[in-house]
């Protein structure tokens, strides 16, 4: 526990953390069974799948920052908003 | 399609280990100090997002935010062109090609903080060369009193401290242009504008990229320079965002909302340079096509 301890773990952090390396993970996996192309989609440049997980992921978190600073409303409508950007922008972006 | 043999890739976990431990794991653990109220190692108390809330509506993130970003979006506007100026009139080969290398290279060899303390002393109305200079022209100029004053010596310092890098980047990218380019260029009868448009700058694009970002990445936290020459102030004048998180953090040791101010902070510059590296990409890409 001391070698994990000084990081001051929380189950919430962790589920989120673990939910990234699952995502990586799932990426690479994705990547070896079959390589991505790039190709163009509504986003204004060709962009990769992990280019798009990116994008999806830097914008989830702008998407929970925007709301914490214009509502006081809880999390979970960002989330579902994150979530609904992240496999638009997967999907058309 | 044809499969690539990606096992160089392995040379690579070295690397990755090395920033596991240097950068991934201290990011995580500021992740998990985000979301709680630290008061000791084993005295902790989940807060939830309570600290992001605190930090986005607080006036002085606000404030700093804004006068960080007047002050990235300055120095590259004066860095970057006077850069590539002063790379253009370098002389390319030859001693005096040394000479100016080593005269270039000197502002970035200083310790920051004691660049700071140079230009304090420079801009010292009463005993500074630089703060007599001006004075001496009938400007009323004291940069510990007027914030106005105060803005123009931390950008006129931190021009002078960064912007031989930019120019040495260009100086190594135009060296890299073989003289058949030129040759081609003449035979075309092409003036030194098109020169520049048609032949230079699509050539410094790569240089440029990482001048760029460099510059915008290390202005955007820029600390020891501010912090000697004004302490932040007039007021808080010149108080730039990583000095507002060095007092929340070591000076009130409010670790939980220092810590989601940094992340508040780090998202907002991975945005930046993401933004600045495909729009860069984009560009060069437009010009081959």
């Amino acid at each position: 526990m001391s070698f994990l301890g000084w990081m001051a773990w929380t189950v919430p952090t962790a589920i989120f953390f673990a939910a990234i390396a699952v995502m990586l993970t799932g990426m690479t996996v994705w990547q070896l069974v079959s390589p991505s192309v790039e190709r163009r989609g509504l986003l204004p440049m060709a962009t990769t799948r992990g280019d798009r997980l990116f994008i999806g992921l830097l914008g989830s978190a702008f998407i929970h920052l925007g709301w914490m600073a214009a509502t006081g409303l809880p999390l979970w409508w960002a989330l579902a908003i994150s979530i609904v950007f992240l496999v638009a922008t997967m999907r058309w972006g | 399609m044809k499969t690539e043999n990606n096992r160089a890739w392995f040379l690579v976990l070295p690397v990755f280990a090395l920033v596991a431990f240097s950068a991934i794991v201290p990011l995580m653990t500021v992740v998990n100090y985000s979301v709680q109220d630290i008061f000791g190692p084993d005295d902790r108390v989940f807060v939830g997002a309570e600290w992001y809330r605190e930090i986005l509506q607080d006036d002085r993130l606000q404030q700093g935010l804004l006068r960080q970003f007047v002050f990235s979006f300055a120095i590259l506007l004066i860095e970057i062109p006077l850069g590539i100026a002063v790379a253009l009139a370098m002389p390319r080969r030859g001693r005096l090609a040394s000479l100016t290398l080593v005269v270039l290279a000197l502002p970035l060899l200083i310790p920051w903080n004691v660049v700071g303390t140079i230009w304090q002393i420079f801009g010292r109305a009463d005993i500074g060369l630089g703060g007599v200079l001006v004075t001496a022209l009938g400007v009323d100029y004291n940069y510990a009193a007027n914030p106005f004053d105060a803005w123009a010596t931390v950008l006129v310092m931190d021009v002078w401290h960064w912007t031989s890098l930019v120019a040495l980047l260009c100086f190594s990218g135009l060296k890299a242009i073989p003289d058949a380019y030129y040759q081609a260029a003449k035979i075309d009868g092409a003036s030194a504008w098109a020169v520049f448009r048609f032949v230079q700058l699509p050539k410094l694009k790569n240089v440029l990229l990482i001048a760029v970002l460099l510059r915008f990445m290390d202005s955007f936290m820029i600390y020891s320079e501010p912090f000697v020459l004004t302490g932040g102030g007039p007021g808080n004048s010149t108080t730039f965002l990583s000095q507002t998180l060095a007092r929340l953090a070591v000076g009130q040791f409010d670790l939980g909302p220092a810590a989601a101010f940094s992340l508040i902070y780090f998202l907002i510059i991975l945005l930046f340079c993401w933004l600045f590296y495909t729009t860069m990409m984009q560009l060069g890409r437009g010009s081959q096509q």
